[in-house]
């Protein structure tokens, strides 16, 4: 039996017997998973696993898309997130979100990263000023853009770019960070940049990671879920699960002899 | 790509075998040459461990390219951290058989003394050990693995008891102790053949059962 195989310390999220349809066509089937608070969680697995879909149930981005339906229980808090009286505009404060494309908005760097704060209720300009610096500092680009925080941010590299939306997401100052595939479309060193960043941030908050590169998920993850067919298969440390598998599946995908 | 890691493991495999071996013929010659005081059969021994030297070289730099370019995880990492480990326990066991025949080579120059100690019988225990550690990694053979380990035991107990045979002979015959010291040596060579041994055993279940038995008495690690 491998010791210390099941997170122990505070939960952030916890997932109960929950199950997703795209109208017909059920994507998870009946997934359980308690994600640690301050870790990094891997989800891995082949296109079309349902990997993403349940990062997606995390903060109901999947509620934009017509004809889904969410069954079982997702409890951020001990809340649970898909009762009809949540406010989704805060729960996505709370849990925010890094897509694989960098989408900043086409404004200055400045405004990108104070948006969020802006439609919560923040006017304050000396206020405002240091969240942004915060935010990112945070974020691993403070010393690259400070002195053009009014150029527009679309003339940001692409590492920069993405650098830029973990600092967007960062400055509503959320509990829980969502990232879907957030350095496939980098080269070798923004990509070294963003997992020493995911590194840090880790100490301040909850990190779930879809990944397709293994060595990646590998590398920034404490824990690591495989899913398959809409299924979760196995979960469980990082260093465990790569090393030494227990289900079969899992094997042969990260030894690359499917998928 | 997959494929192509999967043919890189084949090939390391059949390397490993192939030195394993050699390995295996030169511990069953050394010992062979003590016995028949053959010096042209140790002096074979000894010329044939700059063929092993490349062989380990060759079979590390086959285990870090493969490290490098593929990454490789689970199973496979298991198997290529094995190997890498069980190429210097072969290489060790291959200068192990050239000292055992450079006893020999002392030795079949002296008198021949009769100790009443049966190296033939400690040699036969640690080539089977050997042999079949070798048959354990290819045949992934946990059970068989840990009986190399529990043998280890037997080994050592042959040991001890030719320290004994020599202690008292070198009372009787003090004249013949540069023999007799020799005699011991390749006692303590095939003793360490046989911890090489144990280790290439050890590892085999690491690479199956992804544990590390290694320090860990056999009592509580045994299998069923």
């Amino acid at each position: 039996m491998v010791k210390n195989d099941t997170p122990t310390g505070p939960t952030a999220i916890e997932v109960r017997n929950l199950a997703f349809h795209y109208g017909a066509s059920q994507a998870l089937f009946d997934i359980n998973i308690a994600i640690p608070a301050r870790q990094v969680t891997a989800l891995i697995g082949p296109s079309g696993c349902g990997k993403s879909t349940f990062l997606r149930t995390l903060n109901r981005m999947n509620d934009i898309i017509p004809g889904v339906r969410v069954e079982g229980d997702i409890l951020i808090d001990n809340e649970n997130i898909y009762r009809d009286k949540i406010d989704v505009v805060r729960l996505r404060k709370r849990v925010g979100m890094v897509f694989q494309k960098s989408n900043p908005f086409p404004k200055s760097i400045f405004e990108n990263v104070a948006y969020g704060p802006r439609i919560h209720g923040m006017n304050d300009k000396g206020q405002l000023g240091e969240i942004v610096e915060q935010s990112l500092r945070q974020a691993a680009l403070w010393d690259e853009v400070k002195d053009r925080l009014g150029n527009n941010a679309v003339g940001l590299s692409g590492g920069q770019q993405q650098r830029l939306c973990i600092a967007r997401a960062l400055a509503v100052q959320p509990e829980i960070l969502l990232m879907d595939e957030p350095a496939s479309a980098l080269d070798p060193k923004s990509t070294a940049r963003v997992e020493d960043l995911i590194d840090e941030l880790k100490t301040k908050y909850t990190i779930v990671i879809v990944t397709h590169n293994m060595q990646q998920a590998a590398r920034v993850s404490d824990w690591t879920a495989f899913f398959y067919e809409g299924r979760l298969v196995e979960y469980g440390r990082t260093k465990r699960v790569f090393t030494n598998p227990k289900e079969k599946q899992t094997e042969d995908y990260i030894t690359g002899r499917f998928g | 790509m997959s494929q192509h890691l999967q043919k890189e493991i084949e090939n390391l495999k059949k390397n490993l075998l192939t030195m394993g071996s050699v390995v295996e013929d030169m511990v069953y010659l050394a010992t062979k040459s003590v016995v028949r005081r053959d010096t042209r059969m140790a002096q074979e021994i000894i010329s044939r461990d700059l063929e092993v030297d490349e062989m380990e070289v060759n079979i590390e730099e086959e285990c870090l390219k493969i490290l490098a370019l593929h990454q490789p995880v689970a199973i496979d990492l298991r198997f290529i951290i094995a190997v890498l480990k069980i190429n210097s326990d072969l290489e060790r066991v291959g200068d192990l058989a050239v000292n055992i025949a450079e006893r020999s080579l002392f030795l079949s120059g002296q008198e021949d003394i009769c100790l009443t100690f049966n190296i033939t019988a400690m040699a036969e225990k640690v080539e089977s050990m050997l042999t079949r550690s070798i048959d354990s990694l290819v045949n992934m053979d946990v059970p068989q693995a840990y009986r190399i380990r529990q043998e280890d035991d037997l080994v050592d107990a042959y040991n001890r008891d030719m320290y004994e045979k020599v202690k008292e002979e070198l009372a009787l015959h003090p004249e013949s102790a540069n023999c007799l010291l020799h005699l011991l040596s390749v006692g303590r060579h095939l003793e360490r053949v046989a911890d090489h041994a144990t280790n290439i055993a050890e590892d085999v279940i690491y690479l199956v059962d992804a544990q590390i038995v290694r320090h860990t008495p056999e009592d509580f690690m045994e299998e069923d």
